[in-house]
């Protein structure tokens, strides 16, 4: 009787679903007494529950009510009218009757609704029903996962589970148009909670019938869970499946308006679907809005998830998405100015002639967050003359749009035998890195400069350390290369990153390590273990220092290149975290999932902030855009979708695309995305068009339901074909030219 | 995993088929193997497992794919899959190439060919594969303000890889060497082509150098180089061909079937050419067919579409036979023997067509006669060898070495592999051409040989070389055939020539007879398969053929009585009314070519009794047609003949 201690305490605790709770309980006792008059034992301890908790008054009205509802159901109208005279109870609708009830009798409402389910599982022997009642209307988000777990146990008549779902997809399609397309998001779920029930009780031949006879009326983003689970028919194999874990320890979320909430409650009190009932309670959450009900394309876009969509309160935590402000640095206009300035001893004249990238700076975004949020390393010397360079390179881009794209270079792998798995470019375009199939990390210069190392400790005590040009003399001249490699892994590379200033590569692997190498010395400094499985990416903090590192154990990690343990470990993700990405201001990152969603994570706290779905596939590409405003996210269905990061909503959804989309990037301004896929194009579209169309009022914005525009294809500015070539990674130069690369695959 | 056996069967039991799954008897002869004896329950319990942990593996292994931005499964994604659920990897399927699958018919045996590889000879071996080309990166600019293509879309990169000085250098002589003039230095340039070692890089070069035979396809002294240069690159043991495989068989084929410019006079004898590529192309199959899959169909299709196709000229026809022939005696089974009944319709035409101006479409007939000739008897005597041996070996049991395998393994040109034979039933095949206008083999079956032996002697009458006969009383002394040449005229008038047919009419016993041959055909004295093997490839289906025609031709005008239509016994058409008998001649001629050393085409007619006005037929081709037969075949069957024979 878990759920009638708890049932106050959470009933005050729940504002948004509290009158959801008292009708749902209501409705339920009315079918539930209904269902238990005729059998005397379970009569006794459901009118028992009341007894204990409400008073006895209230007691015996729902007894009254019971045998009310059963006479009414059986058709015995003469019954009826008589024992409503007797008993002074006014001639209302049962729903009216049943609130006013509720109200009247808290207590034993919910009582009556843990008899519901007791009732409704004759045969059940556990203790479960009361448990699995909790969750539904506290809404918890942990459940608790013993019962979960042993939530398959129960036994209902494996030959009606049929039933039950055909009966429910009638009741679907016969509801009104507005209302079948929410109602129509229970249908997968259940199936598959069904399936496994079955499974679970080895029922295997009902099993197969069942999957057999509804696999086809899921959606068709759903094929590839559904491939899985039609593999499995035994009881063993559902230890070891990490989807099946997924779909047994967490809810699937479903959002549903109230008006189709009612409807399918009534439905299913009335039909005494309790089977049904049960699953609804213990494995979905569903999440109630007041308001429209959505449309089929509304929810489309919304869902495809591992564990439906995202719960509106996830996605509520406020996000400081703006930049950081740049530190000042005094940005000389031309080069002889720099020196004659400098050397006079007087910087300062410079400042009021400060072009725009000064004036931005000094303002300080709303909605950026605290400068020290998060601690970030200082500029060095060498920093600070890098940030002069990207400023003046930076005068020198060309503004992109519509009108005029970037020009595009391919930089082509070849002889790479099907082996290229990962690419990096520094941020100023000097160097090219890929990680390779076969364990190693390639290193190239793409400038005329050769790729240089330190020379030895020996070597080093030779030289004059006084002289002007030390940095020069360390280097060793016989080394220069066009191309390093480097080897110390023991799998496949997924993953490669240069850290910021150019000194560091990251590399993570198959072998579960991620490895920072030394670009000086082209030697590996630090191999950083904590995922045990593969890792799929991992990326560099804009800023340095940070790195955040994801692979198959569903975990991502973020560290300090000068930590060997991780300083967050971001959990919540339901299955392989396939790409990472920071957030421009460092405080926030992105994962990308095969759970087809993406998060997004607070490092300061390690929570997560926002969840997003609406993916078909694993997702296989980030970016952020350089205002932090904007996510995009590239998957294995060919789609991009672009996600607004302060308010959590989905607003927009490029198609193109006809394979994996492995890279995105953003233009230096912002104003064009570029995305690169497994199909051998690169594609740009306006994303200035796709933020600027979505207008975000209130009601969006409250809801999060948003109409996509139909057609992404006026967003496509241009398709551009490689010679079979995937692209795997693009990046733009500080000019804005953009350089895709890829491995030539004959 | 690597024998599943009935696994089709045990599938088509299920009426969903979701999943490839393990039959049960595989699983029970695994734990044979083991030395574990598993009762009937266990062994279902343990199939469900392990194919649910299979899919399971599987499933897995497609992570590792996605991430490594590739397309295709390797073995290695899927070990990686097992490695991580600490299950113990599966070694020895690493290989790039793909592994060819192959069945036994007998047994429903399928089973990943696995050759015996000597360790100490690969460990001391010298001949590593050099030039393989360095990863590198390479720079350009596509496209400029997001317009303008600078190259066109889609091509391969002109320059794949960057060739050194001296690679460069190399190609230039090499390609000048076997080009130009001299025969000498291109021997020496076709010599080192066949052996060096550090030509990879190359490769696509002088693949198209040689697809550059469409343009010189009036040379017949340039074709011939580039097919050598052909011969040379598949020779070599270190070059590894890949895809480059389909690009090489597109120029050969082109050589066998093309009209090319150069056979336009007649003088030229484009017809070594055509075998000699013919050749080149079984080679090329036989030892590089495993790289290209459904390189086996496609071939044959080609074939297939020419032969079928009446506007081809006649050497096109002839092609596509010599190609059939020397893919082996099951292409022509089932490419050229079932579409014969239509061919010979319009063959016989062009052969009774003894017009002045039909005399150069005569002799190339011939010539086709000849080639297809050669290869049912080819067909005849490998079909009775492969049935007998199976006969010896048992009923559904594995044949003996020396068997189809054997056969197989020690002369290949005699039968094509088991690999893509069994692809039509598998039902891949029809993927491979979908659009194509049905493949004839697709629903094709087999004939008895007495049908198929039927068949071929109503239209080759005693031509055809093979006999068989119904008993060994019979088969001891076959009234005809025993030092008959194939061309030689029957001296029985027609209706002898029935009665003769009808009592012929095979009944195939357990132990047939081939009768030996004093005619010097190649495979006369043919008794076991290890002759067969002995005698390779290296005899075109020309030689014999020319053989053939020369030994008949040496004894010209022996021919004394009887229709002009013995020759080729029609059975579908009208027997003439019995005359008078009529004299025929035999003429014996000779073509001269630049390299032919007296191949000669012969031709027989009879005097027609009122020298009436020849059939005024001009061609519009210079290349003898089939197709562009003015009048109707059946008229043929009486047309008039005329004497003239322009020589």
């Amino acid at each position: 009787m878990a759920a009638v201690q708890d049932a106050p305490v959470e009933a005050d605790n729940e504002k948004e679903i509290k009158t959801e709770t008292l009708n749902d309980a209501a409705g339920n006792h009315a079918s539930a007494a209904g269902g238990v008059i005729p059998s005397p034992p379970v009569a006794s301890t459901s009118s028992s529950g009341p007894a204990k908790a409400g008073g006895p008054g209230s007691e015996e009205q729902q007894t009254l009510m019971a045998v009310l509802q059963f006479l009414k159901k059986n058709n015995f109208v003469g019954a009826v009218d008589v024992l409503r005279r007797e008993a002074g109870i006014l001639e209302d609708s049962d729903e009216s009757q049943g609130q006013e009830l509720a109200a009247s009798a808290l207590g034993g409402a919910e009582a009556g609704d843990a008899t519901c389910t007791l009732s409704r599982a004759s045969s059940c022997t556990t203790s479960t029903p009361a448990v699995a009642a909790a969750p539904a209307k506290g809404g918890e988000d942990q459940p608790d996962v013993n019962v979960v777990l042993s939530a398959y146990s129960q036994q209902g008549d494996p030959a009606l589970y049929q039933g039950y779902y055909s009966g429910l997809k009638k009741f679907v399609e016969s509801v009104l148009d507005c209302h079948r397309a929410e109602l129509s998001q229970l249908f997968y779920p259940l199936f598959v909670h069904m399936y496994l029930e079955l499974v679970y009780n080895n029922h295997e031949t009902e099993a197969k019938a069942f999957f057999e006879k509804f696999s086809g009326d899921q959606e068709c983003y759903y094929q590839d869970d559904l491939r899985v689970l039609s593999g499995l028919t035994k009881k063993e194999h559902m230890k070891g499946n990490e989807t099946l874990l997924d779909f047994r320890t967490s809810k699937f979320v479903l959002r549903i308006s109230r008006d189709s909430y009612q409807l399918l409650k009534r439905h299913l009190q009335e039909r005494q679907n309790n089977q049904i009932w049960n699953i609804i309670q213990e494995h979905l959450y569903i999440d109630i809005f007041d308001g429209m009900p959505r449309s089929k394309s509304q929810i489309d876009s919304m869902s495809g998830s591992l564990a439906g969509e995202a719960k509106r309160e996830a996605n509520k935590a406020k996000v400081f998405y703006g930049l950081l402000k740049e530190p000042e640095i005094d940005v000389p206009l031309d080069d002889e100015d720099e020196e004659g300035e400098n050397e006079e001893g007087k910087p300062k004249k410079k400042k009021p002639k400060k072009d725009s990238m000064g004036s931005k700076s000094k303002k300080q975004d709303p909605n950026a967050p605290q400068q020290n949020r998060i601690p970030l390393p200082e500029l060095k010397d060498s920093d600070k003359l890098d940030k002069i360079m990207y400023m003046k390179e930076a005068t020198k881009r060309i503004r992109l749009g519509p009108e005029s794209l970037p020009s595009i270079c391919f930089y082509t792998f070849l002889n790479a035998y099907q082996g290229l798995t990962a690419v990096d470019f520094t941020d100023d375009s000097s160097l090219i890195a890929g990680g390779f199939a076969d364990s190693t990390v390639r290193v190239w210069s793409v400038t005329p400069k050769k790729l240089r190392s330190v020379k030895s400790a020996a070597d080093l005590n030779l030289i004059d350390k006084e002289s002007d040009d030390v940095l020069e003399r360390i280097m060793d001249e016989k080394s220069a290369s066009e191309s390093k490699i480097l080897y110390g892994h023991s799998g496949p590379v997924y993953g490669v990153s240069f850290s910021p200033d150019r000194n560091y590569l990251l590399s993570c692997s198959e072998d579960g390590t991620v490895r920072l190498w030394s670009l000086q010395t082209f030697t590996c400094l630090v191999g950083y273990k904590g995922h045990n499985y593969p890792v799929w990416d991992t990326q560099f903090s804009p800023y340095g220092y940070y790195f955040i590192s994801g692979g198959h154990d569903r975990v991502a990690r973020l560290w300090a290149t000068d930590h060997y343990q991780p300083l967050r470990m971001f959990a919540g993700h339901l299955a392989d975290i396939t790409c990472t990405q920071f957030h421009p201001n460092s405080n926030y990152v992105a994962t990308g999932s095969a759970d087809r969603t993406v998060r997004l994570w607070d490092i300061l706290n390690g929570n997560c902030v926002r969840i997003f779905t609406g993916h078909k596939g694993p997702i296989h590409s980030l970016a952020f855009s350089p205002n932090g405003k904007y996510l995009a996210s590239g998957a294995t269905d060919g789609r991009v979708l672009l996600w607004d990061i302060g308010h959590g909503l989905m607003i927009g959804e490029l198609k193109g695309h006809t394979d994996t989309v492995y890279s995105l990037k953003f233009s230096r301004d912002g104003e064009i995305l570029a995305s690169g896929s497994m199909d051998n194009t690169v594609r740009l579209w306006d994303s200035i068009k796709a933020f600027d169309d979505i207008e975000t009022d209130d009601f969006t914005a409250a809801t999060g339901h948003i109409h996509l525009p139909e057609n992404s294809q006026e967003l496509l500015l241009g398709t551009y074909m490689t010679k079979s070539t995937p692209v795997i990674h693009l990046h733009f130069t500080r000019r804005n030219l953009l350089l895709a690369a890829g491995a030539y695959n004959p | 995993m690597r024998v599943c056996r009935g696994g089709a069967a045990a599938m088509a039991d299920r009426e969903e088929r979701r999943f490839a799954e393990v039959p049960r008897e595989s699983i029970r002869l695994m734990a044979e193997s083991a030395g574990v004896e598993l009762s009937d329950d266990v062994a279902a319990l343990l199939t469900e497992d392990v194919c649910y942990r299979l899919r399971e593996a599987t499933q897995n292994s497609s992570q590792f794919m996605r991430h490594a931005k590739r397309r295709k499964l390797t073995v290695e994604d899927f070990n990686r899959a097992l490695r991580w659920s600490n299950v113990e990897a599966v070694c020895g399927y690493g290989a790039q190439d793909t592994l060819p699958f192959r069945p036994i018919k007998e047994g429903d045996l399928f089973f990943v060919e696995d050759r015996e590889v000597n360790l100490v000879e690969l460990a001391l071996a010298t001949n590593i594969p050099k030039g393989c080309a360095e990863t590198m990166v390479r720079v350009q600019v596509s496209y400029l303000d997001g317009k303008g293509n600078l190259e066109p879309q889609g091509t391969v990169p002109s320059a794949v890889q960057t060739l050194s000085d001296d690679l460069l250098k190399y190609y230039q002589q090499i390609t000048r060497s076997i080009l130009g003039e001299d025969p000498h230095l291109m021997k020496v340039a076709l010599l080192d082509l066949q052996s060096n070692s550090k030509i990879a890089a190359l490769l696509p070069y002088f693949v198209y150098v040689i697809s550059g035979v469409k343009s010189v396809s009036h040379d017949l002294e340039q074709l011939n180089r580039l097919l050598h240069m052909v011969k040379s690159l598949v020779q070599n043991p270190y070059l590894y061909l890949g895809s480059y495989v389909r690009s090489l068989v597109s120029s050969v084929m082109y050589c066998i079937l093309e009209p090319l410019a150069a056979s336009i006079n007649p003088l030229n004898d484009h017809w070594t050419l055509r075998d000699y590529a013919a050749l080149l192309l079984s080679h090329i199959f036989w030892t590089h067919g495993d790289l290209v899959s459904g390189l086996y169909h496609q071939i044959l299709l080609s074939l297939q579409k020419v032969l079928s196709d009446p506007v081809r000229p006649l050497c096109s026809h002839y092609g596509a036979v010599v190609g059939l022939h020397a893919l082996g005696w099951k292409a022509v089974e089932r490419v050229l023997y079932p579409h014969l009944p239509a061919y010979w319709a319009n063959l016989q035409a062009v052969l009774d067509d003894y017009s002045v101006s039909n005399a150069q479409v005569k002799a190339d007939g011939h010539k086709v006669y000849g080639a297809i000739l050669v290869a049912v008897e080819r067909l005849l005597k490998m079909k009775a060898l492969s049935l007998s041996v199976n006969a010896e070996g048992g009923i559904g049991g594995l044949p003996r070495p020396g068997g189809i395998m054997g056969c197989r393994e020690s002369s290949p040109g005699l039968s094509p592999p088991p690999e893509p034979l069994s692809e039509p039933g598998l039902g891949i095949a029809s993927h491979l051409h979908a659009g194509g206008a049905g493949c004839p083999w697709e629903d094709w079956t087999p004939v008895p040989l007495p049908a198929m032996y039927c068949e071929l002697y109503s239209f080759f009458g005693d031509s055809l070389a093979v006999r068989f006969s119904t008993g060994p009383s019979l088969g001891n002394s076959p009234p005809a055939p025993l030092a008959q040449p194939p061309t030689t005229r029957k001296e029985l008038p027609g209706g002898t020539a029935n009665l003769d047919t009808a009592r012929k009419m095979p009944q195939l016993t357990a132990n047939l007879n081939i009768s030996p041959r004093q005619d010097g055909s190649p495979h006369g004295e043919l008794t076991a398969p290890s002759m067969v093997s002995g005698r390779s490839l290296a005899r075109s289906s020309s030689s014999s053929s020319v053989q053939r025609s020369r030994s008949s031709s040496s004894r010209p005008g022996q021919r004394p009585s009887g229709l002009s239509r013995d020759v080729f016994p029609k059975a579908r058409f009208n027997p003439l009314p019995a005359g008078p008998p009529i004299f025929s001649f035999v003429i014996g001629g000779r073509q001269m070519g630049r390299r032919c050393q007296g191949r000669r085409f012969q031709t027989t007619f009879t005097p027609s009794q009122p020298l009436s006005a020849v059939s005024s037929r001009t061609y519009a081709h210079k290349l003898p047609v089939i197709g562009r037969v003015g009048k109707p075949v059946r008229r043929w069957t009486c047309s008039q003949y005329s004497l003239h024979l322009p020589l």
